[in-house]
């Protein structure tokens, strides 16, 4: 299964399948919005690959690479190819 | 006369929001200057309140902490849902909230509103930074917004005070809304799971009956809680709690079973609910437009560029504190300086005169000379708060910090602490998490700050040999730096330790936001009036900026709650080492009188301005300091210092240089000047000053051990001092900092015991192996 924490720049859009866990954790990531259905979109990360820079829900969120492997998600075409 | 005149009652507002919402610049928008703080007894959560009144109406308001949702797991977090529901016997009951939401980024920002108006509290919501959203080609619906919603929805621009008496008015008003009429987002199955535990709790006769809003987190909190802080039944009924926890259990499971796992339902329900209010209620443009933020967060969030300039923005930030601070620091000095001579002067040598010179002042003064640098900390602070960028600097620094088990959110508190622990411990206020935050200001006093360089300027100008090691370094220098490196190096050690023992727990989330980027609100009253016009003509909307804008007044209220609150600790701790260092004043000087006697005599008869005058002068100034010396030695911290003479010893200090310890223990940086009146010296010494310094240091190079002629002051012995100063807790303002920040006294003399401890038996080994070395 892919994960959020392999998102990157040729793969950098995404929906959300499923988050593991119901721990705290699992439940901030979900409380900020982090569902599936939700597109994600990579934006970067810091040095060392860790932690991540998404945007969605027309904001930003940062989160870390292990946090980022609880979420599942499958990818999707980049933004220009996508159609309307 | 309006109908809301009529009401004389005080109505009870609490205000909450997501962080970055622009919460506090609304709240201080409504309440000016006659906000309160204080904290709520057993949390480390800062209370807020003030009163106002509109039309007649008036209004309490209560600020709560920033937060994305109302899903308490601690007692920190239990505080804003407490309140709100009315369960605080300190806090009067909620009659209205005041919701603040960011416009430009609804979705999430309703998350939490949805929670909200469970409560089945009449509730504004505030839609800040309508700006923002403009800007985006966002545009909403109010009015389509406050029918599905049930409540009133002002627009406001809090930066530039739009909306806000619009805001006033509502609020006003609330009392008279209704509460608006909810239908749960849950699904079926979880609403008829919440009754039926509703039904089996009022079948127990527990100590209250939890609020719908709390048997429904009572189910989805996993954490456990929420079950432990609101199911007592008491002695002897433990088999009725069991019951009740035995049935969430299995409520969990069927919903789980009926693909409604808990947590999840609630995301999902909420979110589901806040797609269904926003649509054709938001519409956002078509093409994505590039952002002034995505433009810059291209750069400043880059793993290289970002970084680069980071760090550049550090050297530059710290550049600015220590060059702007010391003038400004010169001037206080000065200041105090001049105060106390005038003092001295105007009044009869005698104990009063000591109390108010030596005592007050020079205590009082060794902190006030910190303000700038802790004012000027506290602006950059703000500053990066304000326009966005923190959330930035943590998230650049997390890889970094996370070696150590803290976030990227410990990094600038910590690196304040380098030219103030007081700025920095109070910086950790944006860490959520209590376990991490407590281990940030435990450590932070390990961090040399600045008044911790005089005293290694000193030593190290005096005792380390001015040579070059593998050719480039100075030896000096390296002996500086490795007095820092001492210091990180520790903290790393301790925090690891603390996360391992006292603060275990599991790692918590950074689960961030990186806000908007935003101007930083910094208008200034006499500003106000030049830039207006011109503001005016670009926006026909502008009003006139508040009159301190979020970053000058989070300086003015942080660096006045500091100087509140230590300032009293301050005094006392002063007053008690003066006190220590004066008496019993009974030291035999009268042969020192006597030559001063004989010489001021001699003196009449010389001619002023001669070299002789000039000399007896000199002899009588160096006779004055060895009275003030003997004084000083006779006192009761001389005395202690003779005690504890045994226990200093093996860090290779004799009493003098212990009693001189023990007497910075309020301010360490007053240790220059207890050495120099102990070794005979003018307690006036710069060191700084090189002549100044030359007198001391000569001085300490001279003195030896009493009766003896074997050297005091040797290599290892300066370096015991100097490792002793680097890691001890010897500063009272820090203390005093620690107990306000965390709400009790034990966390301030944890601190105190276990950096005096490492201090000391650091100094030990660093004495023992020097002399190893040496010999």
């Amino acid at each position: 299964m892919i994960t959020l924490a392999q998102l990157n720049q040729k793969m950098a859009r995404a929906r959300v399948v499923s988050i593991d866990g119901d721990d705290e954790i699992s439940q901030r990531i979900m409380e900020m919005g982090v569902i599936p259905g939700v597109e994600v979109v990579y934006l970067g990360s810091a040095l060392f690959g860790d932690p991540l820079e998404i945007e969605l829900r027309g904001y930003r969120l940062s989160l870390r690479k292990k946090e980022a492997q609880r979420v599942s998600i499958e990818p999707l075409p980049a933004a220009g190819t996508s159609g309307a | 006369m309006s109908p809301i005149a009529q009401h004389s009652d005080t109505l009870s507002i609490a205000l909450i929001g997501n962080p970055n919402t622009g919460k506090s610049t609304i709240f201080n928008a409504l309440a000016g200057v006659r906000a309160r703080t204080g904290n709520y007894p057993g949390v480390t959560v800062e209370k807020k309140v003030a009163t106002l009144t509109v039309d007649g109406q008036r209004l309490s308001l209560i600020d709560l902490p920033g937060t994305y949702s109302l899903a308490p797991r601690s007692p920190d977090e239990m505080v804003a849902v407490d309140v709100l529901l009315g369960r605080r016997a300190d806090t009067p009951p909620v009659q209205a909230v005041v919701c603040i939401v960011d416009a430009s980024n609804l979705e999430r920002n309703l998350y939490l509103v949805s929670q909200v108006l469970e409560l089945g509290l009449p509730t504004v919501l505030a839609l800040n930074m309508m700006d923002v959203a403009r800007e985006r080609g966002i545009v909403i619906q109010i009015e389509e917004l406050e029918k599905r919603l049930g409540v009133k929805v002002v627009p406001v621009q809090a930066n530039r005070r739009v909306g806000i008496d619009a805001l006033k008015k509502a609020m006003a008003q609330v009392g008279e809304m209704a509460p608006p009429q909810r239908i749960s987002p849950f699904p079926q199955a979880f609403q008829d799971e919440v009754r039926e535990l509703e039904e089996a709790l009022a079948a127990k006769s527990f100590a209250e009956r939890p609020p719908r809003f709390l048997i429904e987190r009572l189910i989805l909190d996993t954490s456990g809680y929420l079950q432990q802080e609101l199911l007592h039944l008491g002695e002897g009924r433990q088999e009725g709690e069991q019951e009740i926890a035995e049935r969430l259990k299995a409520a969990r499971a069927r919903l789980a079973e009926a693909g409604m796992p808990v947590p999840a339902v609630e995301a999902i329900a909420r979110y589901g609910w806040v797609s269904e209010t926003l649509s054709g209620v938001v519409q956002r443009p078509e093409q994505v437009t590039d952002t002034f933020t995505d433009r810059l967060d291209r750069v400043l969030t880059h793993r290289v560029w970002g970084t680069l300039i980071f760090a550049a923005l550090m050297v530059i930030v710290f550049q600015a504190v220590f060059s702007w601070a010391g003038p400004l620091m010169d001037l206080i000095d000065g200041g105090i300086g001049s105060l106390g001579e005038w003092v001295a002067a105007h009044m009869d040598e005698g104990p009063l005169q000591s109390l108010l010179v030596d005592g007050v002042i020079a205590g009082v003064g060794g902190v006030l000379v910190f303000l700038p640098q802790i004012f000027i900390l506290f602006f950059f602070i703000g500053l990066l708060e304000d326009c966005g960028y923190m959330a930035r600097a943590a998230f650049l620094m997390d890889r970094l910090m996370s070696w150590v088990g803290l976030s990227g959110k410990s990094f600038i508190p910590l690196l304040s602490s380098f030219a103030c622990a007081i700025p920095g411990v109070m910086a950790t206020r944006v860490i959520e998490n209590r376990r991490d935050r407590l281990t940030t200001i435990l450590v932070a006093p390990l961090m040399s700050c600045s008044a911790r360089l005089p005293v290694y300027t000193l030593l190290i100008a005096a005792f380390v040999p001015e040579r070059t090691v593998a050719g480039v370094f100075g030896l000096q220098g390296l002996v500086m730096v490795s007095m820092y490196f001492l210091g990180i190096i520790t903290a790393v050690i301790v925090a690891f330790a603390l996360k391992k023992t006292l603060l275990k727990g599991e790692t918590p989330p950074f689960v961030m936001e990186l806000p908007s980027y935003k101007l930083p609100s910094l208008s200034l009253w006499p500003f106000n009036w030049l830039l207006y016009p011109l503001q005016k003509r670009r926006d026909p909307e502008a009003q006139m900026g508040p009159a301190l804008g979020t970053v000058w007044h989070r300086m003015v209220e942080r660096g006045w709650a500091f100087i509140y609150r230590a300032g009293t600790l301050i005094l006392a701790v002063s007053i008690v080492v003066w006190a220590a260092l004066y008496y019993p004043h009974n030291a035999d000087v009268s042969h020192l009188e006597d030559q001063i006697a004989e010489l001021e005599t001699k003196l009449e008869s010389t001619a002023e301005g001669t070299p002789e005058f000039e000399a007896i002068e000199q002899q009588i100034a160096s006779i004055e300091n060895q009275i003030a010396g003997e004084y000083q030695r006779t006192s009761y911290l001389g005395r202690i210092g003779h005690a504890i003479e045994p226990v200093v010893k093996p860090l290779g200090w004799d009493w003098r240089i212990g009693s001189a310890a023990v007497a910075s223990f309020p301010a360490r940086e007053v240790v220059v000047a207890t050495l120099s009146v102990i070794f005979n010296q003018s307690s006036d010494v710069d060191v700084e000053d090189e002549e100044q310094r030359g007198q001391l240091t000569a001085a300490m190079q001279d003195a030896t051990w009493e009766g003896t002629d074997r050297p005091l002051f040797t290599l290892p012995v300066a370096l015991s001092i100097m490792v002793f100063f680097a890691l001890c807790a010897q500063c009272a303002a820090t203390l005093a900092v620690i107990k306000r920040e965390t709400n009790s006294w034990f966390w301030p003399l944890f601190t105190f015991t276990y950096m005096t401890t490492l201090a000391y038996l650091a100094a030990f080994a660093t004495y023992q192996i020097g002399t190893m070395f040496s010999a």
